[in-house]
């Protein structure tokens, strides 16, 4: 059993592969709100599935100058196709090498599974995570609870 | 517990007995399969519960995907301002696979809505923010994808298949 990292934690940093040939850190976000949503896998069969939700709603996350990055196990050629495919306009992080590395990091790696978690965190600007939230896999978790953190971020 | 944070008001396209002890509330996508598929279940579902059920309808297209999503919906939102949301709304999921502006004229004709006056408030975005409310609202309470349904307010987590719905409508009904 996974121990979802609670909020006031730092947010552990990371550097991961966002397209084959660039990496990602998070402190390159550092000074905005970051949305960081892991998810189990790339291509689940259904329309509004979590992560094409997110990019439904992305002009709400920004309302509030968040940043969202999505954080599955898949690796950065997957992402490439399935970003392109659905049309996403956010980043998908490869946790790939070493796998579920920076989801076990953040307490949501399912060991069993080979997969992280569907959970959620929104780190304020300063690094630290203000919210988090492990949802059962098999439910899309929305985006109210994130909204609801953002909106409590002091401004 | 995922909660509707927009409570049911007048302003709602709402089917069946105001006062009844269940209201069912849908946030749904005209493009979405999905959707289309539990368009006949909810039929079935309101048939079987008579003015036990309240049924709501609320936008959420899924603009990305689904580019037709948007001006279906507000085919819809004009026609009830003609008093004929219902109609309109069955015959959108009716013919989801030939969505799009010939499709939302000929409907209009078809209902006796005026269909320039359609293609008017279509060209002129008149419906958009009405639409836009829905979905953002649809967003704050929860809603995961089309299309999501709550039951008396909870966003209902399971299938959306007739025993299930009706199953969750009954233990809805019973906690009344």
């Amino acid at each position: 059993m996974s121990d979802i990292l609670p909020a006031g934690t730092p947010a552990p940093d990371f550097t991961l592969p966002v397209t084959p040939d660039q990496k990602l850190s998070l402190k390159d976000l550092r000074g905005r709100p970051v949305v960081l949503a892991f998810y189990p896998a790339d291509w689940s069969p259904v329309c509004g599935d979590q992560m094409g939700l997110y990019n439904e709603v992305l002009s709400e996350f920004q309302k509030y100058g968040a940043e969202l990055v999505g954080i599955s196990v898949d690796g950065p050629w997957c992402h490439d196709a399935f970003a392109q495919a659905r049309g996403f306009h956010f980043p998908l992080l490869a946790d790939f090498e070493p796998k579920g590395k920076v989801a076990r990091e953040y307490g949501v790696y399912r060991e069993g599974d080979g997969i992280s978690e569907r959970a959620l965190f929104v780190i304020d600007k300063d690094g630290k995570i203000a919210w988090s939230y492990r949802s059962p896999i098999a439910i899309n978790p929305g985006a109210d609870g994130i909204l609801d953190a953002l909106e409590k971020l002091p401004k | 517990m995922t909660q509707l944070r927009t409570p049911v008001g007048p302003e709602d396209h709402a089917q069946g007995n105001t006062t009844a002890g269940c209201t069912l509330v849908e946030y749904g996508d005209y493009e979405c399969p999905h959707c289309g598929r539990a368009y006949p279940i909810v039929k079935r579902v309101q048939e079987h519960f008579g003015d036990k059920l309240l049924f709501v309808y609320r936008n959420f297209p899924l603009m990305r995907s689904h580019p037709n999503a948007e001006p279906a919906a507000e085919t819809a939102e004009f026609a009830a301002t003609q008093g004929k949301f219902w109609e309109m709304h069955d015959l959108l999921f009716e013919k989801q696979d030939r969505l799009g502006r010939r499709l939302y004229e000929e409907l209009a004709g078809e209902i006796g809505i005026d269909p320039v006056a359609l293609g008017d408030a279509l060209d002129g975005g008149r419906f958009t923010d009405r639409v836009r409310a829905d979905f953002t609202g649809g967003v704050r309470s929860g809603v995961n994808g089309t299309p999501t349904f709550f039951i008396n307010g909870q966003r209902h987590d399971g299938p959306f298949d007739y025993p299930a719905l009706v199953g969750a409508i009954n233990a809805a009904l019973a906690n009344v």
